[in-house]
Formats: C-alpha cells, sequence, structure tokens
C-alpha cells in the first residue's frame, strides 16, 4: 500500500509577520496546502491521505478540508511530532496501527508548503521507493555552494556539478526506514535536517527523482509573492 | 489544485504556466497518450495568419487524447476509467445545427487549451467511455477517426443510393482512416483510393482499388467522392474528381486549405453535384467510433500502421522533440506518451 504523508508540522515562523501556519495562507483564495493536498487527492495510487498537523491547528486544519475538498474519507488529519522525522514517525505509527505495516509499504512524504509538485514527480516517487527503496526529488543546483563551518570564512566549495537542491516529495519503504531511525543515537539523530538523512547517514541508497524548479517551497513571503505571480493573481489581492 | 499547462507561446516556443482547477462539478482526467494533428502543426511551425496567430497564442495545443479518469463528482465513470476527450465544447442547445458547427461552440487547441497540461477539467458529457483492452496509441487520435466517422454518416444522410464506387483522394492519415472506415460502414462499395504516392498507398491494402492521380484511367468513373488532400493539393484532386464522378454524385471535402480554392463550377452545374463540406466532430460521431472498434477488432489492428512516432514525454523539453520530430514524418500520426 502507498500513503501520501504532507508534513505540515511546522508554525511558519521564517515568514516574517504572519500569525499563522505559513500553510494556511493562500493563493488563489485557497490555503496553500488545500492546494498540496488536491494533488495528492489526484492521483490514484494512495491507500490514505494523513496530514500532520501541529497539535494546535488540527481542528482548523480538518476545517478548511471540509470546506474546500468536503467530507473526504480518504484524509486523515493526525498530530505532527516535536522534529519533522518525529512527525513522519507519528504517520507511520498511525499507518501501522490502522492499515497494517509490512516491507513494501510505501509513504510518500511531502511538505504541505509545495503546492505545485506534479503528477510526474509524484509517479517517480511511488515506482522509485518501490524499486530501490528510498528516493528524494532534486534539482541540479543553480549556484556555486559554499560551506563554511564557522560561518566566518569559506572551508570548502563542493564542485557545483555533483551538488543537487533537496525538495520533496522524499518517499520510503516505511518499515525500514522507522526501523533504521530507531537505530540511531540522540546524537545522530540532532543532526538530521530531514529523512532522506536517516538512511544516508547509515549508507543505504537514496535515488534521485528529477524535481521541478517551480516545485518551490513557500517559506519566505518572496516565496508566496512568486507563487501568487506564477498563479497570474493580481498583486493586491 | 493547482494544474501545470505547457502552452505554445510563439511558434516553437513552449512555455509552463499554472491554472487553478476545482474539483467540484466537473470530471479530473490524467492525459496518458496526445495525438499530434496537422492543425496543430500549423501553430507551432506558425503557418497560421499571423493574425489568428497573434489572438490565440499562448495556447495549449492538442485536441486528440485519450486518459484516466482521477475525478469525477457525478459517478458517470470510476477513477482509472480510460476515456477519450472530446475536444468539441458546445455551448448551446440547437435543434437543427450539429454541435460541431455551431459558431458559439468552443474547441479545444483552437478557441481554448488543448490537452497538454498535466490535468485536464472537463465536462463527463465531453467523455466517452473506451474498451479496458483498447490500443491506447490507436485510441489517443480517436477525435481524427470520429471525423471520418461524421463525415461517412452525413454522406448516408445526403448522397443518392447508387454507391457502387466511391472514391477517396489522398494517401495521408484522413484518407487511410476514411477508406478503411468506408469499406466497413459500406462492405458492398467499392473503395478506389486516390494517391501521388506509390509506397503510401500500397498501405491501402483494403481498398479495392489505389490509383496513382497522374495514372488515372480516362474513362474510370466513380458515383460519390471522399476529398482528404488539403492544402495546395485541394484544386487539382477537385478538378479530377469533378472529371471522374458520375453526374448527380455527392463530393465530400475533408481536406483543409489556409486559401481560396478555385473549382470548375460549370462541371458542376453540368453533372449536378452536391458537394458538402465536413469539420470536426460531435459526441454522438465519437459514440459511433468506438462502437465500431468494438464491432470490427480489425479496424484497430489497420490504425496501428499509422502511427508513425512513439515519444515518451517525461519533460519540458520533450514536448518540443515530439513536435519536432512530427515535423520530419513523411506520413502516420505522432503519439505522446504523455508522463509529464
Amino acid at each position: 500500500m502507498v500513503f501520501s504523508v504532507i508534513l505540515a508540522g511546522g508554525t511558519g515562523n521564517r515568514m516574517g509577520n504572519t500569525d499563522k501556519p505559513k500553510q494556511f495562507l493562500t493563493i488563489k483564495d485557497k490555503p496553500i496546502i488545500i492546494h498540496t493536498i488536491e494533488k495528492f487527492m489526484a492521483h490514484p495510487s494512495f491507500e490514505k491521505i494523513i496530514v500532520l498537523s501541529p497539535e494546535m491547528w488540527i481542528e482548523h486544519t480538518k476545517r478548511i478540508i471540509s470546506k474546500y475538498i468536503g467530507e473526504c474519507n480518504k484524509i486523515v488529519v493526525i498530530s505532527g511530532g516535536e522534529t519533522r522525522n518525529e512527525t513522519i514517525m507519528n504517520a507511520i505509527d498511525y499507518i501501522e496501527d490502522n492499515h497494517g505495516l509490512d516491507d513494501d509499504t510505501i509513504i510518500v512524504t511531502h511538505d504541505s508548503v509545495r503546492p505545485f509538485v506534479t503528477h510526474r514527480i509524484i509517479e517517480e516517487n511511488i515506482a522509485a521507493a518501490k524499486k530501490y527503496g528510498a528516493c528524494d526529488t532534486v534539482i541540479p543546483a543553480t549556484d556555486t555552494i559554499v560551506e563554511s563551518t564557522d560561518s566566518t570564512v569559506i572551508s570548502t566549495i563542493p564542485e557545483r556539478k555533483n551538488m543537487y537542491q533537496g525538495q520533496t516529495p522524499q518517499s520510503f519503504k516505511a518499515k525500514n526506514l522507522r526501523d533504521i531511525y530507531r537505530g540511531l543515537t540522540d546524537r545522530q539523530k540532532d543532526i538530521l535536517t530531514d529523512a532522506a538523512k536517516i538512511l544516508v547517514i547509515k549508507g543505504e541508497d537514496v535515488r534521485l527523482v528529477p524535481g521541478e524548479t517551480y516545485n518551490i517551497k513557500i517559506t519566505y513571503p518572496y516565496d508566496l509573492k512568486i507563487a501568487k505571480s506564477l498563479l497570474e493573481e493580481e498583486e493586491n489581492d | 489544485m493547482i494544474n501545470t499547462i505547457y502552452r505554445l507561446s510563439a511558434p516553437r516556443r513552449f512555455e509552463i504556466d499554472f491554472e487553478d482547477i476545482s474539483f467540484s462539478n466537473n470530471c479530473i482526467v490524467r492525459p496518458t497518450h496526445l495525438s499530434i494533428c496537422n492543425a496543430d502543426q500549423r501553430y507551432y511551425q506558425g503557418t497560421r495568419d499571423a493574425k489568428v496567430l497573434k489572438e490565440k497564442l499562448p495556447m495549449a495545443l492538442i485536441h486528440e487524447g485519450v486518459g484516466e479518469v482521477v475525478y469525477d463528482k457525478s459517478g458517470t465513470f470510476k477513477c482509472g476509467d480510460k476515456v477519450v476527450m472530446i475536444p468539441n465544447i458546445p455551448t448551446q442547445n440547437d435543434d437543427i445545427i450539429a454541435e460541431n458547427y455551431r459558431e458559439s461552440s468552443k474547441f479545444c487547441a483552437s478557441s481554448t487549451d488543448g490537452f497538454m497540461s498535466e490535468y485536464v477539467e472537463i465536462s463527463a458529457q465531453r467523455l466517452v467511455k473506451l474498451p479496458d483492452n483498447i490500443n491506447l496509441n490507436v485510441a489517443a487520435f480517436t477525435e481524427i477517426v470520429s471525423v471520418s466517422v461524421h463525415a461517412i454518416s452525413r454522406f448516408d444522410n445526403i448522397a443518392h443510393n447508387r454507391r457502387n464506387t466511391i472514391g477517396v483522394w489522398g494517401d495521408g492519415n484522413l484518407a487511410f482512416i476514411t477508406s478503411l472506415f468506408l469499406k466497413k460502414m459500406f462492405s458492398d462499395v467499392k473503395v478506389c483510393v486516390f494517391g501521388i504516392s506509390r509506397e503510401k498507398l500500397s498501405d491501402f491494402s483494403f481498398a479495392d482499388e489505389t490509383y496513382l492521380t497522374t495514372e488515372i484511367p480516362e474513362n474510370l468513373r466513380i458515383d460519390h467522392a471522399f476529398e482528404c488532400v488539403g492544402a495546395n493539393g485541394s484544386p487539382v484532386a477537385i478538378e479530377q474528381i469533378i472529371k471522374h464522378i458520375h453526374p448527380e454524385g455527392t463530393i465530400s471535402i475533408l481536406g483543409v486549405s489556409e486559401y481560396p480554392v478555385p473549382i470548375n463550377t460549370r462541371m458542376i452545374l453540368e453533372k449536378g453535384l452536391r458537394i458538402f463540406g465536413t469539420s470536426r466532430s460531435g459526441r454522438a460521431d465519437f459514440e459511433k467510433t468506438v462502437e465500431l472498434y468494438e464491432q470490427y477488432p480489425e479496424i484497430v489492428r489497420f490504425l496501428t500502421h499509422i502511427i508513425g512516432n512513439v515519444v515518451e514525454v517525461n519533460s519540458f523539453a520533450d514536448t518540443k522533440k515530439a513536435f519536432e520530430l512530427d515535423t520530419q514524418k513523411a506520413f502516420g500520426k505522432t503519439i505522446m506518451h504523455w508522463n509529464i
């Protein structure tokens, strides 16, 4: 079985003055998270779409889903965890409790604030996760990546042709991901910035799936402006 | 839902646009197999009138295609049903004028966006369910097939009943389809095909006779004719038809020409000929076409012979590759497997 896991755990404190999590801001009169959920609704592979929300926003999330999508037993809203990866573990626990978990259970995890994800990206994620066990959606880096370990001077400049920017979805065989995550030390867990790294630090292969430049993450007010202009909204909308 | 659309913004240049489509009233179809038509190529290559291009672009091309239903609130279709999409969109009812001739109707990739998008929001009335085991590369160009079926059905209503011999002028896709369906829909009729390429004519194995247009016997006569040539070849084709048709015959014009075509009205008058045009098709024609696919599976097998190229479209760049490949072909349809 294949499950979609929509990560809406963040409270959006990078979005400036906004007083609500960024996934609830609207584009074309519709919350960003609804646009994102709809992309997964349109794909026939998913048994369930599991939306992980901050505890305080669960009711609101349920209400807007009901308002914009209607009653739909394919979507379930549950509470996220303390970190991104704990949130994913909550989703896997939910799947185990309600549908059973086996070695071939696939999760397609996706940021709730990436509504421009495409059918092709989702399709290729599912195929790669089934075949290889794990995949990450990426685009080739266009800017040179500079590493600095002391935030003052450059430590190294990796060769750009080997650099990619990570997007989502990231997709995994759920049981394997959880087993490896549970085997990590607290120190290892502390350095995880995303789920793919759970496997990478244990030497497991994570395949690359080509993303799209426009599969943007709406993190800053500037991103929201771009998203609105892509959908041809008037500036004063 | 945010839908990605691939629009032609200028000749040979596609752009990516986005629009919000609704899960409310209409069906949502995921296109899977799209077929390039000459009309698409006229936009792509910029051979349409400059004023027309300025008015219509940017616009998503492609009006021949099939897909899978991913959502239908009306309950007419199940999720996963394979369907052919009807590009003609009637906006008004009319008891006399068919939906494909109404000036108020819209048409995909002409007066509104075509099917080159991630999803197509479309009314259930504009979808016809396909048999599960149909060859989808063939089903992709059902629209052009339905145009032939429409022309033959109208011919059946208009032409007198002496139908011993019917001539089809042209050796391209439309002529192939029209002559094939004439043989199936009127099994007793002798179908003669007139073309300019011996090689292409050899593919019309179902036809009773084929002739090069430079070698038509002087005394050859036909009862009725279908002109499937179009463009610069129209004047000569129509001239030959008028010459070889019996009096009171009916001529069906299907070939599209960008320019006015001079025709020999003296002989039309003298022979009392009927000439009628057909363009596009409506829901009934699509339904009849799919019925004929099921009734005569050999039709589908013959139609596979005109598949020229099959292109896997996995990226934005592949869309251009498919159109460029299509410009190089001498015959046959280019099918895009729409994975994008």
